[in-house]
């Protein structure tokens, strides 16, 4: 299904080959591929119409130039004019530098308002501003609940009227009182709601005005379909809405919806969250969501999210110990500590195009590190340091301490022997990538389920 | 009584299109306005039914497939009007829906066997829950005994949310603390169901997506736990589904049927301007039936799913691009 772009992009345009320019004639089989692409992505449907004539202008009469196939060049216009289209100046959030700023979520029900006001507490929090998190969904049942569990796990205090049943006047409420307690940032999480239903529309309307929020968000579905537009236009039409937040884009869906929001309503997208984990926070790159609404994969996110894990001078240290073959068991285990920060490995490796089906079937769960962990730290520091002089009677100590077999602890060492030769193969790599892969080659360890 | 009997008798066309069609125009008018006046079928005018299945989710694969069918009727009977296109892709469409007991569907009406277990699954937000809440009500009205579990320990409140839809529709949730291990909860669950000679068990679940294997895979263990605490446990697996989803409900359907052999879906949010078109190809290519479709939050908002009444919302609403409105 998701093959990739360039591929199909690449078959069209074999017809094109040869030809040392792009015609009308030659390029139209290939724009039915990009508008199919698109439609694939999830892109709206008028949206994918206009923006395939649009980059079929920008290509026509374009030279071929030698170093580039047709295929190559076309992507590269589409791929600067989905960034241009979905790259209007994101200032991540306008808010007052003094005094109280308020924020008001909006939304589809289940789009993922009240975990994205979560992180944003979060992330307001550490940038050292006073915030309060007002719980406005009085419908969903335990949905003040939820607000107030995450107002405990990241510290950050929840207004909520138990016995008031009108979200309006709680919002009021709220925002005065934040006022006066000399809050920085007030954010206001609301029940989801469909943009047909009047009643609910209506609602948001009036909180809207009551509480003249800087910035009003929308908060949607990075896998919405054709709706998005209709959604996207409705809600913007009551609230004329700062920008926009993309969630679940940990998931593998393309995202054309960011493209046909931007195109619809023109208002940037602000943040995109990605991850259930409330640090799972981005700010928005329009080059990497056109990218991977292209299928191209988010690579570059990839690997950042990597670097932001694993220190450079941590990974300089260990390129040089992989490179002079002194990698060992104690950074073996400390590697380990290093991924399991990073959140899921298989998520992170599986951004990268091609690779998600190739792991789809490994176990990378932190259960897998489990017994591993055990047996080294069984180990004194020298046998972690030196694990050649571990013979039968150490091993049997080992076995022992971590609750596992010898036969275990002869496979993790034969593995991690491979895997140090593999290593240094791959030496220069991408820090978690060939980690990653040496730990895929481990799995046996590791694996029990 | 059978077991899921009530499922097939009740029709509920009329609520259902109420909940389907929000939209201001009637049934089909888009299809009539756009034949109307037309005397033979041309490509523009297949063009316009095309962008009403895009428009709809039904995605490129699948809009493509019902198009050549429709084609190659077209040129077997040159005698066709235009006015006879609506009938022939609404049979077309139906195919693709398939026959209410598919393949996969696990029911068997004769077993006596009780509790009948059904295990609910899907991507975050999409309405499991409610879902769940509205399914107790509904078999708790068919005069069921139901316990539900609450599975998902993960989400924050999610455990309240349940114990709430139990108050709400006075039906028995079990439940552990927030945190603990959710195979454990499907087990005490069913455990507590077979003790108390319930007939219904509804396990929820945390939602999760369906790129994350760990996770998938805890999916994998309820099953087996729930079959260690009863053999053909859980007899159904329903995935639910949002109707605002695009093509990504395919992977999600993709990957949930891999890890735990889903058996039926759940389309939810239909009283939305969403179509939900994405679901004719999730049932023609995973042989999965759609059993029940959300249109509200209420809790009589669930019907049976009725394969006429979303095809025909499906065509009758008004597409999302504007300029077919000008026929
Ligand atoms: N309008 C509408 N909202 C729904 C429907 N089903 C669920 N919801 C709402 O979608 C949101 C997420 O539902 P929930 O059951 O918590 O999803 P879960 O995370 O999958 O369990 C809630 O606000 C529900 O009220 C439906 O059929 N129509
Ligand atoms: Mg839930």
């Amino acid at each position: 299904m998701f093959e990739k772009l360039s591929d199909r992009l690449d078959q069209a345009i074999r017809t094109l080959k040869g030809q040392g320019r792009i015609t009308e004639n030659n390029v139209s089989e290939t724009m039915k591929e990009i508008r199919r692409a698109l439609l694939d992505a999830d892109v709206g449907f008028k949206i994918a119409k206009e923006f395939t004539e649009e980059v079929k202008t920008k290509a026509l009469g374009q030279d071929v130039i030698k170093s580039v196939s047709p295929g190559q060049l076309l992507i590269k216009i589409m791929n600067e004019e989905l960034t241009r289209l979905m790259g209007k100046e994101a200032s991540p959030l306008a808010l007052k530098p003094n005094g109280t700023s308020v924020v008001l979520m909006s939304g589809l029900q289940g789009s993922g308002k009240t975990t994205f006001t979560g992180k944003l507490a979060l992330l307001l929090k550490s940038q050292g501003k006073k915030v309060l998190m007002v719980a406005c969904d009085v419908y969903r049942p335990a949905a003040v609940d939820q607000l107030k569990i995450l107002g405990e796990q990241i510290g950050v205090p929840v207004y909520a009227e138990p016995d008031q049943k009108n979200p309006v006047l709680i919002a009021t409420q709220a925002v005065k009182q934040a006022k006066t307690e000399g809050y920085s940032v007030v954010l206001v999480d609301t029940a989801g709601r469909l943009a047909v239903d009047e009643a609910m529309m209506n609602e948001i309307s009036e909180i809207h005005a009551s509480i003249q929020p800087d910035q009003t968000l929308f908060v949607v579905d990075a896998m919405t379909g054709q709706d998005a537009v209709n959604t996207a236009a409705a809600f913007n039409q009551r609230l004329n809405f700062d920008g926009v937040v993309l969630t679940k884009m940990d998931g593998d869906a393309r995202g054309g919806a960011a493209l046909t929001i931007s195109y619809t309503v023109g208002k940037p997208i602000k943040y995109v969250s990605t991850g259930e984990k409330l640090q799972a926070l981005d700010v928005f790159h329009p080059d990497r969501m056109a990218n991977r609404i292209l299928g191209m994969g988010d690579v570059v996110s990839l690997v950042e999210k990597a670097q932001q894990q694993i220190n450079a001078e941590e990974a300089a240290r260990l390129q040089k110990k992989i490179s002079k073959n002194q990698f060992d068991l104690q950074d073996f285990y400390e590697q380990i500590q290093q991924i399991k920060k990073m959140g899921n490995m298989k998520d992170l490796l599986g951004m990268i195009p091609g690779v998600g089906k190739a792991i789809k079937d490994m176990d990378f769960s932190d259960e897998m590190f489990k017994q591993t962990e055990a047996i080294i730290q069984s180990m004194t520091p020298l046998e972690r340091r030196e694990p050649e002089i571990l013979n039968g009677s150490r091993r049997e100590r080992i076995a022992r301490g971590s609750g596992t077999k010898v036969q275990e602890i002869n496979q993790l060492l034969k593995q991690f022997g491979e895997m140090k030769q593999m290593m240094r193969k791959m030496n220069g790599g991408m820090p978690g990538g060939a980690m990653g892969q040496a730990m895929g080659r481990m799995r046996s360890p590791f694996g029990r389920s | 009584m059978g077991f899921f009997d009530f499922l097939k008798g009740r029709k509920e066309k009329e609520a259902l299109v109420q909940g389907l069609e929000r939209t201001k125009e009637g049934f089909f008018s888009k299809i009539v306005r756009l034949v109307t006046g037309k005397t033979r079928i041309d490509d523009e005018l297949l063009e316009e039914l095309e962008e009403i299945l895009l428009s709809a989710d039904v995605g490129v694969a699948t809009t493509i497939r019902i198009m050549k069918g429709l084609q190659s009727e077209i040129d077997r009977r040159k005698d066709l009007k235009p006015s006879d296109l609506q009938g022939l892709l609404r049979d077309r469409m139906l195919e693709l829906l398939g026959e209410p007991e598919l393949k996969n569907s696990h029911l068997d009406q004769t077993s006596s066997s009780t509790p009948r277990v059904v295990l609910v699954v899907g991507v975050n937000g999409v309405g499991k829950t409610t879902s769940i809440g509205k399914l107790a009500w509904r078999f708790k009205q068919a005069g069921q005994q139901v316990v539900m579990g609450a599975a998902d320990t993960f989400r924050a409140a999610a455990v309240e949310q349940l114990l709430l839809w139990g108050e709400r529709t006075g039906v028995r949730v079990v439940h552990q603390q927030s945190g603990s291990d959710p195979a454990s909860v499907a087990f005490d669950t069913l455990r507590s169901a077979i003790a108390s000679s319930a007939q219904v068990v509804l396990i929820d679940t945390a939602g999760r997506l369906h790129n994350k294997g760990h996770l998938m895979a805890e999916l994998t263990k309820i099953r087996t736990v729930l079959n260690k605490a009863m053999p053909g446990a859980p007899h159904e697996v329903w995935l639910v589904l949002d109707a605002s989803t695009g093509q990504n409900a395919l992977e999600q359907a993709r990957q949930f049927t891999a890890a735990t052999s889903v058996t039926g879906l759940i389309l939810t949010k239909l009283d939305g301007t969403a179509k939900g078109g994405v679901a004719l190809g999730i049932c023609s290519e995973f042989g999965i039936p759609i059993r029940f479709v959300g249109v509200g939050e209420g809790m009589e908002h669930l019907q049976v799913f009725d394969k006429e009444a979303f095809v025909e919302a499906l065509l009758g609403g008004q597409a999302s691009s504007g300029h077919a409105n000008q026929a």
